[in-house]
């Protein structure tokens, strides 16, 4: 295989890794937001350990779509 | 992991490169010595954020009134922020830090922010800044908790409440999380950024590159990337406040480590 081709199917097998941030995401504000509706009044407390929780989530999606960017356009 | 001088090495010949945008480019020759201390683009952006800083500061609180004005609000919910945090995060103890934490945050909200604006360069879509700014919490952490806990410090990595046996175990993987924390901390920032301005020129490129092809229909189709662009910018504008936020909390976070070793 020629070693533009694997480049470019590295890329697409990084951007799996993007499934998992999604889920991580998903659930950490789904989960956030079922909390908040049951006790409103407690919501506002936990306003940043939702944002440090979704960035650190964020980060790991973040880096597989580095990965593919270095793939594509440094490598 | 990538070399810490890696500041995009492919610098381009075609305009739609995503990655040109990040090129160092020199102002100013100097030299001492071996070293090249040139004065970049990255330094006057890391200039203008600073005296934008100061400037803003400046003039919020030039006249301090007890009821304060609209500038000063500003000014006040800003530090409430921080304090805030930093009593959440570190403990009362910990506004000792104040200072630092507050500069750190502002510097990076700055750097982000102003590279939001087209034609300026973002300071901290290179990987170097950011891991300046990770090793000194890193080593702040490390000499204060010395200076202040004396060997107690190393009970960070000895926790209590955990069972004898699989103490050291635990000991391992503390010491391997602490020792990874500036590679993550830095890497965290840069990423974002770095990932944000590439998906920002990604797109706008497919809508140029849509536009001038020859085909009437896809001229038609450029309509689409060009409204992702605009859809983009306001979200990369709230990575760059969440980016700087989260910088500066888990800077509180690990600073709590040197103010309380032991418990966390």
């Amino acid at each position: 295989m020629e070693a533009e081709a694997a480049k470019f199917i590295g890329a697409g097998l990084a951007c799996i890794g993007m499934a998992g941030a999604g889920i991580g995401v998903g659930n950490l504000f789904g989960s956030f937001l079922s909390g908040a509706l049951r006790n409103p009044s407690a919501a506002p407390g936990q306003f940043s350990n939702l944002i440090f929780g979704f960035a650190v989530t964020e980060a790991l999606g973040i880096f597989s779509f580095l990965v593919a960017l270095i793939l594509l356009f440094v490598a | 992991m990538l070399p810490l001088h890696f500041t995009a090495p492919i610098l381009a010949k075609d305009p739609l490169d995503p990655i040109s945008q990040f090129e160092i480019k020199k102002l100013a020759e100097l030299k001492i010595g071996e070293f090249d201390i040139s004065f970049t683009n990255s330094a006057l952006m890391m200039v203008v954020g600073l005296v934008a800083t100061a400037l803003w500061l400046f003039f919020s609180m030039r006249r301090r009134a007890l009821v304060p004005g609209r500038g000063q609000s500003i000014v006040e919910v800003s530090y409430e922020f921080i304090a805030n945090m930093i009593r959440q995060s570190a403990g009362a103890d910990g506004l000792r830090f104040f200072p630092f934490v507050y500069a750190l945050f502002i510097f990076v909200l700055f750097a982000n922010m102003i590279g939001m604006f087209p034609i300026f360069f973002t300071a901290t879509s290179h990987l170097v800044v950011t891991v300046m700014l990770a090793m000194m919490v890193w080593l702040l952490v490390i000499v204060y908790g010395i200076a202040k806990n004396g060997f107690g410090f190393f009970k960070l990595f000895w926790p209590d409440g955990v069972p004898i046996a699989i103490k050291p175990v635990v000991g391992l993987l503390e010491v391997i999380s602490f020792v990874s924390r500036p590679i993550s901390h830095s890497i965290r920032l840069w990423a974002n950024v770095f990932a944000g301005h590439i998906l920002l020129k990604l797109f706008a490129g497919f809508a140029v590159v849509l536009f001038t092809s020859d085909a009437i229909g896809l001229k038609l189709l450029s309509i689409a990337p060009y409204i992702m662009t605009f859809a983009l910018v306001p979200l990369e504008f709230l990575v760059a406040f969440v980016q700087a936020y989260v910088f500066a909390l888990l800077t509180c976070i690990y600073l709590s480590d040197a103010l309380h070793p032991g418990h966390h």
